[in-house]
This record gives structure tokens, C-alpha cells and sequence, in this order.
């Protein structure tokens, strides 16, 4: 009975090594950002002065860059993203022509975050410098919308694959009674599908959102790595995790350090309260819906 | 569920043609956005393999990289540097994230294993980045050193979630009746989880690391700080390796035409490694 209970006994160790786990990260977080925290106080979140020299320093150019082209990304996702739920939940939810659909937004997925950085370098930012031509806007290419429109591509998988799901969790007798009543399928969607998965459908959005805000690598890539506040949506600029991954490495002196860790504690507090609040509505759901 | 509820038929419908046409607008519209959203991915995958092929050769693949001003080199230091760093996250992530997984299944409606589903889920929506700046904290200061070890570290702390979860789900198909016949025989517990119940799930467990792996392939983010790069090749985990992500990051910042076409070739050879495990996992569960 021994060797059950140490077998037991290891299992559960196991929960308390993922507490300590995350506890760790936090307690790390806060103690790397302290001196920064003790300076600054709750100022730092609303300044936009980031002087390494005068060793002055706010996080509010990055918070709005960091807003900015995370919800920029989220619209312009939102209407592809309820074509494919709709699209593999509703009209064609098995064959061949749903699986192939299927196996390329998950492949979508699956490019790294560097790859499409690098893609956005070559085709999307010269691309971008064309439509700001024609908008008359400076045409720098990389900036804000460049950055929102990769994040775009990037989270669409992850908000589709939920929809597609609570869509086809609605219970087809709906969708019988819908059409009963002499709905086309059109009103069908929208009166009965829409509603019943309406908040299933936007937990998937808050959870695309939550990736968006933490995404580093193909935003540093195309942003422009400008700290100063976003004029347009075409102006460059700077994301918390940009901003992290260009200087962090680069950063001289102790408060300016501690500066760079109280924005990742930022960013990590941001992004797990926009997950938890979207994996509490999934479970809701039940359990066959798989963030 | 088996194909999709179909609709009345058009003959039946007493909509009005105006409704009709509204009706088949919509569905227009809804396979032409959906059929846009996967565009990208073609666009980008044209590039890379256009791209990426006039890069790759035998030399690319097996020299080291040249220094600046020297035309050729390599992406060996890179490849055998994201080995060594997956060999270390599976080593350090799988045992754990399987036992973590055995234990919230096996108890499903405890504090403790809510609790931990609950951190499992912080922990998979921590940022890349931070990960890299903690794991910096934790392992790079005090060893004073930039290493793979750290590197290993940050890229098992991602991969976790993701084996966890996937043991979870496999675990939950197992049929109850599996355990239960095996406890009535007086099996012990332990045995009944490791001889049976483990074995019986082993290959869902097996796909479900290989999608981790291919996750955390790509991942640059959290190296940046940790396994850091190194022109050079190396097996010791407490020196920093290079890693075919980071080595992207390197070539697509600088100005050169020639790093920026390695930055392609490594991109394709990245895509073809990432691709090839999500289709072996996708094919293992369609046999399943």
C-alpha cells in the first residue's frame, strides 16, 4: 500500500508544483519590477516619456500601441472568422470540402510567429506602402496597421476553431423549429444560431484578442520600433512585447531594467485577465469545446 | 454528428423571392469571405517556398554561418542548436505535464485538480515574451550566462500546457470500465494508471507532444533572452545555441540582400519540420 500511496501522493505534488510554478512567475515579475514600480508609482501607466538617459519612464505609448493594434487586428478578423464558423459549423460541417477548409486554418496556425514577421517584411509592408500613397499618408509601410493586419492573419485561427464549434453545438431541433416556421437559412443564422452561440462566439473572440495582445515577434518585425504615441493608424510605433524583444537586451542601468519588467508584469496581468475571463465562459459551455 | 441539417426545399419554402435572394446573397457571401480568409496562408506559403528554395542547398544545410561581407554559409549551428533545445523542453516537459495530466483527470471534480486546471490555462496564456524575461531571471543571471539549458527551460514552460491538456483529453476516452475491471482484480492503483491505463492512451499522448514540439519549434520570443544565439556549434546546455527561429529574426532585421535570402531558406526549412508533424499528428487521428 506503500508504493499507492507515494504513486498518490506524486499526483497531486504535481498541482502544487504548477501553483508554485505560476506563483514564481508573478512573484518574479513584481520583484524584477519593483524599483520601477517604487519610482513611478501608478503614473507609469499613464505617461508617455520613456527617456533611458534621464532614466525617466511611462509605459502609456506602449499600452495604447499594444491596444491599437490588437483591437485593429480583432475588426478586421471578425467578419473572416464568423465566414469560416459559419462556414464549416453551419453549411458544410463534414466532407471532403469542410475537411480541406479545416486542415489549412489550422495550418494557418501553425506558421510561426517569425515566419510571418519575415513575410510581412518582404510582401505586406511594401504592400502597405502603396495604400498609404494612395491615401496621401506618409508611406513609412511598417507602423500600426501593417502590424494589425499580420495580427489579423495570425489570430484568425484560434477565434474560428471556437466558433465552429459552439455553432455546431446549437441543437439541430432549434434549427428544425427555425426552418419549421418557414425561416430561410439566412433567418435561421441569425435568429437562432447567433443567439444561442453568441456567447460561446465571443469568448473565442476575447481569447483571439488575448493572443493578439501577447504577440511579439512578427509585430516587432513590421511596427517600426518608434517609441512616441500613434498619431494615425498608419504611424509606427511600439507594442509592450515589441518593445521587450527590441530592448530589452539593450537596457543599461538598474531602474531601466526594472522599467522593461513592470511592462511585461503589465502585459502578463492584461493577458490573463482577458484569458480567464474567456476560458470561464468556455467551460461554461462544457466540456466539448476545446480552447 | 453526420452532415449538415439541410434546409426545406426551395419548392416548399414559401419565402418570398426577395427573401430567396437575401438567403443566397448571404451564403455568397459567407463562402466568398471564407474562402478569402485562407488566402493569406497560400500568399505566404508561395513566398516561403519561392524564396526559401533559391536559398536552400547541400552547403546551406551543413556549413556554419560565414561572417559578414562573405558570401555563403549556413544554417548547421541552428538546426542541431532547435534539436538540442526540443530534446531538452520534451525531457523536462513531457514526464511532468503527464503525470499533471493523469492527475486532473483522474480527479475531476476536486479543488485541487479545478485549481490546477484553472493555472494550466494562466500559464498557456502567459506571453511568449514574459516567459523569455522570467526564464532570464531565473536562470540566465545566475549562471551568468546566456545557455540552451534556459532556452529548454522557456520552451518546456510553453510546451506544458499543451501536453497537459492533450494527456487530459486522451485519458477521458479510455473507457472507465478499463480501470474498473482492473481494480476488481485487486490490481493496485499505481500499477492499474502505469500498466494499463498509460499504455492504453500512449499514442494520443504521443500526438499530443508532437503538436507541442511543433509549437514550440517556431517559438523565437522566448530565446531571445535565453538560448540567446551562437554562430558557432554546440552541444553544451550551459552555453547559448542558436535556434533556427532565432537565426529568422537575426537575418530578416538586417539589411542585406544575402541574409534576408537565408532568412527564407531557414524559413522553409522551419515550415517543412512544423508541417510535417501537425500532418503525422492529423493522419494519427484519423486512423484513430
Amino acid at each position: 500500500m506503500k508504493a499507492e500511496k507515494v504513486f498518490r501522493g506524486t499526483l497531486s505534488g504535481t498541482s502544487y508544483i504548477v501553483m508554485i510554478l505560476i506563483g514564481g512567475i508573478f512573484l518574479t515579475l513584481l520583484i524584477g519590477a519593483w524599483p520601477s514600480i517604487v519610482a513611478f508609482k501608478l503614473p507609469f501607466l499613464f505617461t508617455t516619456v520613456w527617456d533611458p538617459v534621464k532614466e525617466n519612464f511611462g509605459a502609456a505609448t506602449f499600452i495604447v500601441g499594444t491596444l491599437l493594434t490588437s483591437f485593429m487586428a480583432l475588426l478586421i478578423s471578425i467578419p473572416f472568422s464568423l465566414s469560416i464558423a459559419l462556414l464549416l459549423g453551419e453549411y458544410y460541417r463534414s466532407g471532403i470540402f469542410s475537411r480541406i477548409i479545416r486542415t489549412f486554418v489550422d495550418l494557418l496556425a501553425s506558421v510561426p510567429s517569425v515566419v510571418y514577421g519575415l513575410w510581412g517584411i518582404a510582401v505586406l509592408i511594401p504592400a502597405v506602402r502603396l495604400i498609404e500613397r494612395q491615401l496621401h499618408v506618409v508611406p513609412y509601410g511598417v507602423g500600426m496597421f501593417t502590424a494589425a493586419v499580420i495580427l489579423a492573419i495570425m489570430i484568425l485561427p484560434y477565434s474560428a476553431s471556437i466558433a465552429i464549434e459552439v455553432i455546431k453545438l446549437v441543437p439541430d431541433d432549434l434549427r428544425s423549429a427555425g426552418f419549421a416556421i418557414g425561416a430561410t437559412r439566412r433567418e435561421m443564422i441569425f435568429n437562432v444560431v447567433f443567439p444561442y452561440a453568441r456567447s460561446g462566439i465571443l469568448a473565442g473572440f476575447l481569447l483571439s484578442l488575448g493572443r493578439a495582445l501577447g504577440e511579439t515577434m512578427a509585430v516587432t518585425l513590421v511596427i517600426g520600433n518608434v517609441i512616441q504615441l500613434p498619431k494615425t493608424i498608419f504611424s509606427p510605433g511600439n507594442t509592450l512585447a515589441s518593445v521587450i524583444a527590441s530592448q530589452f537586451t539593450e537596457a543599461n542601468g538598474s531602474l531601466h531594467l526594472a522599467a522593461m519588467i513592470e511592462l511585461a508584469l503589465v502585459l502578463f496581468i492584461i493577458t490573463t485577465i482577458i484569458n480567464g475571463i474567456s476560458h470561464q465562459v468556455i467551460i461554461r459551455l462544457g466540456g466539448e469545446v476545446h480552447a | 454528428m453526420s452532415g449538415e441539417l439541410a434546409a426545406p426545399r426551395a419548392m416548399f419554402n414559401p419565402g418570398s423571392g426577395r427573401r430567396r435572394a437575401g438567403n443566397a446573397l448571404f451564403r455568397g457571401v459567407i463562402i466568398a469571405l471564407g474562402l478569402l480568409a485562407i488566402l493569406p496562408f497560400f500568399v505566404v506559403i508561395y513566398h516561403i517556398i519561392v524564396k526559401g528554395a533559391a536559398a536552400i542547398s547541400w552547403a546551406f544545410l551543413t556549413q556554419l554561418p560565414k561572417p559578414v561581407g562573405e558570401t555563403g554559409g549556413g544554417m548547421v549551428n541552428s538546426i542541431v542548436g532547435t534539436l538540442l533545445l526540443i530534446l531538452l523542453s520534451v525531457v523536462l516537459s513531457v514526464p511532468f505535464g503527464v503525470m499533471t495530466g493523469v492527475f486532473i483527470s483522474e480527479n475531476k471534480r476536486t479543488r485541487l485538480s479545478s485549481a490546477t486546471r484553472l493555472l494550466i490555462n494562466v500559464l498557456q496564456s502567459v506571453p511568449s515574451i514574459v516567459v523569455g524575461i522570467v526564464m532570464y531571471t531565473w536562470i540566465v543571471v545566475p549562471v551568468r550566462s546566456f545557455s540552451a539549458l534556459a532556452g529548454g527551460i522557456a520552451l518546456a514552460l510553453m510546451m506544458l500546457p499543451i501536453v497537459v491538456k492533450s494527456t487530459e483529453e486522451v485519458l477521458n476516452l479510455v473507457p472507465a470500465g478499463l480501470k474498473e475491471g482492473a481494480l476488481a482484480l485487486g490490481v493496485p492503483y499505481h500499477t492499474t494508471i502505469l500498466r494499463m491505463i498509460l499504455p492504453a492512451s500512449l499514442g494520443g499522448i504521443l500526438s499530443g507532444v508532437m503538436l507541442a514540439v511543433a509549437r514550440v519549434a517556431g517559438e523565437t520570443a522566448p530565446l531571445l533572452f535565453t538560448a540567446f544565439g551562437n554562430p558557432y556549434l554546440n552541444a553544451n546546455i550551459l552555453k547559448p545555441v542558436d535556434a533556427i527561429p532565432l537565426m529568422i529574426y537575426n537575418y530578416a532585421k538586417s539589411p542585406y540582400a544575402s541574409w534576408l535570402q537565408m532568412a527564407w531558406g531557414a524559413s522553409l526549412v522551419l515550415i517543412i519540420i512544423i508541417f510535417l508533424m501537425n500532418i503525422a499528428v492529423r493522419s494519427r487521428r484519423d486512423t484513430i
